[in-house]
């Protein structure tokens, strides 16, 4: 379950607050809720994604994720809510000195899971998402497309709880976003939150769902 | 089993490279004011047990009767009002071989051949805070005209005093070292953590607690700063056996002969194992210094 209540963010800029980017957003989305989450350029989609991966806290509002409050909640338990929230981001932020392996087993290391059973889930993934020839490769050694599909892998191997995707299908082609569109409709379907933001209009038509719809930070659609 | 991982690339960062050779160079640093403080310890300790609590008086022309008991020799005369003066345990004159043995610097062997008058010379041994000099001064007078009573105490006090400066000397000196050393370390720290921010981050998304993300960061800076000291201190041994070799003549007198064979006895105990413990306390600065550090830095992430 994820509540907002009145939500808002502004970003610091030197010593005081800089401009408002997410204003008054009072939404809720059950859990094993699908949204897609549209908008132009610059309408705080990625700002709200964000603060759904607890990269920044609201500055106004109530924000409560898998039934805790976030703004009540000290550092320690932020970092565990965290390993149940996987994100794939727009620039992938993989780690370049790590291989494609490493970076997608991250989440497990850091979540203490057995060696063995890190090795099995990993292997599994990467084959999943079509490198399973390219495990030691490093980012710098993957094409776009690749990496975005090793951010993938990284963001779903830890089985999350809310799924969070910035534009996914930017850089793959037709097939593999249909692969990647079955992959968040398969964890949606086994109980995971999942929020798309994306520009691709096509792919919202062909997987038509319920959407959030942003404007200059606003909410100006929730269906 | 848990490899160590380096998840945040620590092990790439050449400004931290220099981090081990700083450390060695306090540490060798360290090493010279511990032995400067073990030394001045140990000079003021002997100082103070030997010579403290003893009184010459030498007697001139000791065989002539005593001024105030013609019955008396000088010699016995002191050595009498010596003994019934509360505040000395004991009185003893020194035998000829004795005297020899002191004069023999100055006069060469041959001093007991020479026909030099020379004095008797008694060696008192205090017990409390000893005599009253002052008054003791005019009744020995008396008793043999220019029998003067040589206390060490004045000497030994200043020297002791000299002592135990330069061991709080070698502390304060210590004591800055060692915050020289987290201070750099923290600098160090920080500039790592500035040029790693991206990777901190994502790793910080990916849910590490700031225990985990301090932990990798403290565990390399406690590697770094150990190998860093152990190298300091080795570099500082062979300086401190010369030292010790140096000073060998000073400690020695009265105390056992140094073994020259056995060289790991040339440096006291304590020194040994202080140099010991220095990669340890290094190695303790340095987790505590990076763990402080880095957690500070995590606070402006949510």
């Amino acid at each position: 379950m994820i509540r907002l209540d009145a939500v808002g963010l502004h970003y610091v800029q030197g010593a005081g607050p800089g401009p408002e980017v997410l204003r008054d957003l009072t939404f809720v989305i059950p859990e094993g809720g699908f949204r897609w989450l549209l908008g132009p350029s610059g309408a705080g989609k990625s700002s709200l994604l964000r603060l759904l991966h607890l990269a920044v806290l609201p500055t106004s509002g109530r924000l409560s994720l898998l039934d805790v409050d976030v703004g009540a909640t000290g550092r320690h338990n932020l970092a565990l809510l965290r390993r149940r929230i996987g994100m794939v981001f727009q620039d992938f932020r993989l780690l370049p000195h790590l291989t494609a392996f490493d970076n997608v087993a991250l989440p497990l290391r850091l979540a203490g899971q057995p060696e063995a059973q890190v090795r099995a889930h990993v292997t599994e993934m990467l084959h999943w998402v079509q490198l399973g020839r390219k495990l030691e490769a490093r980012p710098a050694q993957l094409s776009g497309g690749e990496q975005q599909r090793v951010a993938v892998a990284r963001a779903v191997v830890g089985r999350p709880h809310i799924l969070l995707a910035d534009e996914p299908t930017g850089n793959l082609d037709e097939v593999q976003s249909e692969r990647l569109m079955l992959l968040f409709k398969e964890m949606n379907r086994l109980g995971t939150t999942v929020i798309v933001a994306t520009h691709n209009e096509a792919l919202v038509q062909r997987h038509p769902g319920q959407s959030l719809r942003l404007e200059h930070g606003r909410l100006v659609d929730h269906d | 089993m848990t490899r160590a991982r380096d998840d945040l690339g620590l092990g790439r960062a050449l400004g931290e490279r220099m981090l081990p050779l700083v450390v060695a160079a306090m540490s060798f640093l360290a090493a010279l004011a511990l032995a400067g403080s073990v030394g001045a310890a140990a000079l003021a300790q002997r100082w103070q047990e030997g010579a403290a609590s003893v009184l010459t008086v030498q007697v001139p022309h000791p065989a002539t009767p005593a001024g105030d008991q013609p019955g008396q020799t000088r010699v016995e005369r002191v050595l009498a009002i010596l003994r019934g003066t509360p505040g000395i345990a004991g009185a003893r004159p020194l035998s000829e071989a004795e005297l020899a043995e002191l004069l023999r610097p100055w006069l060469g062997s041959g001093a007991g051949r020479l026909a030099l008058p020379l004095p008797a010379v008694v060696e008192v041994h205090l017990s409390g805070a000893g005599p009253d000099i002052a008054a003791l001064g005019p009744r020995l007078e008396a008793a043999a005209p220019g029998a003067t009573p040589e206390s060490h105490g004045v000497w030994v006090r200043r020297l002791s005093a000299l002592a135990r400066s330069l061991e709080a000397c070698a502390w304060v000196a210590l004591a800055l070292v060692a915050g020289i050393a987290a201070a750099m370390i923290a600098i160090a720290t920080r500039s790592g953590l500035a040029v790693r921010r991206d990777a901190i981050e994502i790793v910080h998304g990916l849910g590490a607690t700031d225990g985990i993300i301090a932990g990798r960061f403290a565990a390399r800076a406690t590697r770094m700063t150990a190998s860093g000291a152990s190298l300091g201190a080795l570099a500082a041994l062979p300086v401190l056996l010369v030292l010790a070799d140096l000073a060998a003549p000073f400690a020695a007198v009265g105390a056992q002969p140094a073994n020259p064979g056995l060289w790991f006895t040339a440096l006291p105990l304590p020194l040994w194992i202080a140099l010991a413990g220095l990669p340890l306390v290094a190695a303790l600065i340095g987790w505590g210094t990076t763990q402080v550090t880095v957690r500070r830095w995590l606070r402006q992430l949510p």
